[in-house]
């Protein structure tokens, strides 16, 4: 007979089975039931946490390069030390980077402080203060909520305006429009011109904390040098990341000066090693966590194998006659690895059924949510430790001889 | 050519350190169209002749030929197949699955030799209306009586149209009067031309079937038919054989 009659007379037969006996395979069931819980549960939670990492560094362009003199990858604190003693990038090497680059759409120098921002009688602390041009709009992630980012003559022109983060809207204008309103950055006044739309908070700090201002402001107001934290050069669309990235390399080093034979005194960093660093992170402990689970569903798996061996034993009689009238080995094999399967399977979906609300709950606190990809893995793993726990008692089933198994009583 | 034809079998058995001889080269023809019961004490070795008969053991020595192959060397699968097409099994104990109803349990072994469902509906109830059973189609075996349970057996050892039909003591778990009826249902098949071997202890049983095989101690005592002519257990033959059935030999110690 083929396979498909026997896969559907299988399938009747393991139903008949369950239904037979419901409280054993109610019971028997709960241990893949909470197995899958847990796994779908941690396999969401997962991913969850995965997807808050890569929101929380949305704001790093997938096409912007950030030079910097220190590196963004791991590295020890003797290298880091020693990356702290090379000589810094100055405002003037990014404006000559600016003007040399071919590949580059913006090029925005970037400078920060934190200092107290007040508005009346209100204040917020601490805020980091970024000083850049107009470029910045195109290159730090950021787009305007309300009003508008500051111009190009008002970024060189140096004209007191600002552009506050959605955090510090809140905080200093609970009730009414920042727009317009002049704020006291430490001491001088600013005039608000924009507010940013809201980023979330990146290694449990806010991003939305900030301020930006003209670089000229920033250096005559509060810092005082011509030392820049990073420039950020946004790649100009269509244009290759890495061909941009060799340009960028070799007009930095043209820049600063290098022989040949010196080694970059800079780093050109980029999306793609903070996104291997997080991949790294949930990779590991999605392995962790998911192996810990996967013990209560191994534990679930034992369960079906136990008693897939009992109503093996139980059914040896009937065994014996459908081989007496004709079953095959794979016949009786299939048989019963289906009803293993079968009761994995249902306990598979309940099991969705259970972590499905559960996941809404998640949600909560995580951008969780239960995918139709974990609810596929779920259901085949479900199956596989079915077809698992089911094969061996199934060969024994298989491999009863028929004369023994009708004998039995 | 004989139905089954049996050369020489043996059948030995490994229990504990001790063989035991079931069978002591035994030979055996047996006709198509033959009415057969085959008797003995419990021990005697005839539960492991029907076992072979019926191919669910094979020989540890010897050949046996059903319907012209050779199946002592077949496998496990081969041998699922032959017991499909050419054997319908009737036991003691009915063995219907019991929370299948009547037409499933007669369309089981048509599942098996993979007939389609619209034609294997149609076979078994065929059948189930044969054992007179054509009302009781979606009982299942807990709400038929036992002579009602013994006709689905019948109706499934019928389904696949086998070429014998084998009965272990058919008649051991039903009245005396169910049995009865079941034994004039077996005549009637016998009427129609099938073949039938009836495994029993119950001489009343036994004398319905038209030829007794004994088997004693793992040896076939006595061959007799019971329409006059008889074979000894010499292997002489008594007689005329009227139905062209030549008398098989029995092996004597």
């Amino acid at each position: 007979m083929n396979f498909l009659t026997e896969l559907r007379e299988g399938l009747s037969i393991s139903w008949s089975a369950i239904r037979a006996n419901k409280l054993r395979s109610v019971l028997t069931t709960l241990g893949i039931i909470i197995g899958i819980v847990t796994v779908t549960l941690m396999g969401t939670a997962i991913e969850g946490l995965h997807q808050s990492f890569l929101k929380t560094i949305s704001f790093i362009g997938a096409d912007v390069l950030y030079v910097q003199i220190e590196d963004w990858g791991p590295h020890s604190r003797l290298e880091w030390v020693n990356m702290q003693k090379r000589r810094a990038i100055t405002v003037e090497q990014a404006a000559t980077l600016a003007s040399e680059l071919t590949a580059a759409r913006a090029v925005a120098p970037v400078m920060t402080s934190r200092e107290r921002i007040r508005f009346r009688k209100r204040s917020a602390s601490n805020v980091q203060i970024v000083g850049s041009t107009e470029d910045f709009f195109l290159t730090g992630g950021v787009s305007v909520a309300a009003g508008r980012f500051f111009s190009a003559s008002e970024a060189a022109g140096g004209r007191p305006v600002c552009v506050i983060g959605s955090l510090v809207a809140t905080n200093l204008f609970p009730n009414e429009s920042p727009l317009g309103e002049r704020i006291k950055i430490d001491q001088q006044p600013f005039e608000v011109v924009g507010v940013l739309e809201k980023l979330g908070t990146f290694l449990d700090t806010s991003i939305d904390n900030q301020a930006i201002i003209p670089l000229p402001q920033l250096i005559a107001g509060f810092e005082n040098t011509h030392n820049l934290d990073q420039i950020q050069v946004k790649v100009k669309a269509g244009a290759d990341l890495d061909d941009a990235r060799d340009e960028l390399h070799s007009v930095m080093r043209k820049i600063r000066h290098l022989a040949p034979a010196d080694a970059d005194d800079f780093a050109i960093n980029q999306q793609d090693q903070i996104l291997e660093m997080v991949h790294k992170v949930t990779g590991t402990i999605a392995t962790i966590g998911l192996f810990i689970t996967g013990l209560s569903l191994c534990v679930g798996g034992i369960g079906i194998m136990n008693i897939m061996f009992v109503s093996v034993a139980e059914r040896t009689r009937e065994i014996g006659v459908r081989k007496a009238i004709g079953a095959k080995r794979r016949t009786i094999l299939l048989q019963f690895l289906i009803e293993a399967a079968t009761i994995c399977l249902i306990g598979g979906l309940v099991g969705l059924g259970i972590a499905w609300p559960v996941t809404l709950l998640m949600q909560r606190f995580l951008p969780a949510a239960l995918s139709l990809s974990t609810i596929g893995v779920a259901l085949l793993v479900s199956l596989v430790t079915g077809v698992l726990s089911g094969i061996f008692p199934a060969w024994r089933a298989a491999r009863m001889n028929p004369v023994d198994a009708l004998r039995n009583e | 050519m004989s139905l089954i034809r049996l050369e020489n079998i043996s059948r030995r058995y490994q229990m504990g350190g001790e063989t035991i001889h079931a069978l002591r080269e035994v030979s055996l023809d047996i006709q198509r169209g033959e009415y057969v019961a085959i008797m003995g004490p419990s021990g005697s070795g005839k539960s492991t002749l029907m076992n072979l008969i019926g191919c669910l053991d094979t020989p540890t020595a010897g050949r046996y030929e059903l319907n012209g192959v050779s199946v002592s060397e077949m496998g496990d699968n081969q041998l699922a197949e032959i017991r499909n097409r050419e054997i319908g099994f009737i036991f003691q104990t009915f063995n219907l699955l019991p929370r299948a109803d009547a037409l499933r349990n007669v369309e089981l072994p048509l599942i098996y030799s993979g007939k389609p469902a619209a034609e294997r509906r149609r076979i078994a109830l065929e059948v189930l209306a044969g054992v007179g059973l054509a009302d009781r189609v979606h009982h299942k075996p807990n709400e038929m009586s036992g002579g009602q349970r013994q006709r689905v057996a019948v109706a499934r050892a019928l389904a696949n149209r086998p070429s014998l039909l084998l009965a272990d003591e058919p008649t051991g778990n039903l009245d005396s009067k169910t049995g009865r009826e079941i034994l004039a249902l077996f005549d009637e098949l016998f009427q129609k031309g099938h073949t039938i071997i009836v495994v029993t202890h119950e001489e009343a049983v036994a004398r319905n079937a038209r030829r007794i095989i004994r088997i004693l101690d793992g040896l076939i005592a006595s061959d007799e038919r019971m329409d006059g002519r008889e074979s000894k257990v010499e292997g002489q033959k008594t007689g005329a054989d009227g139905r062209a059935v030549p008398a098989p030999d029995g092996t004597a110690p």
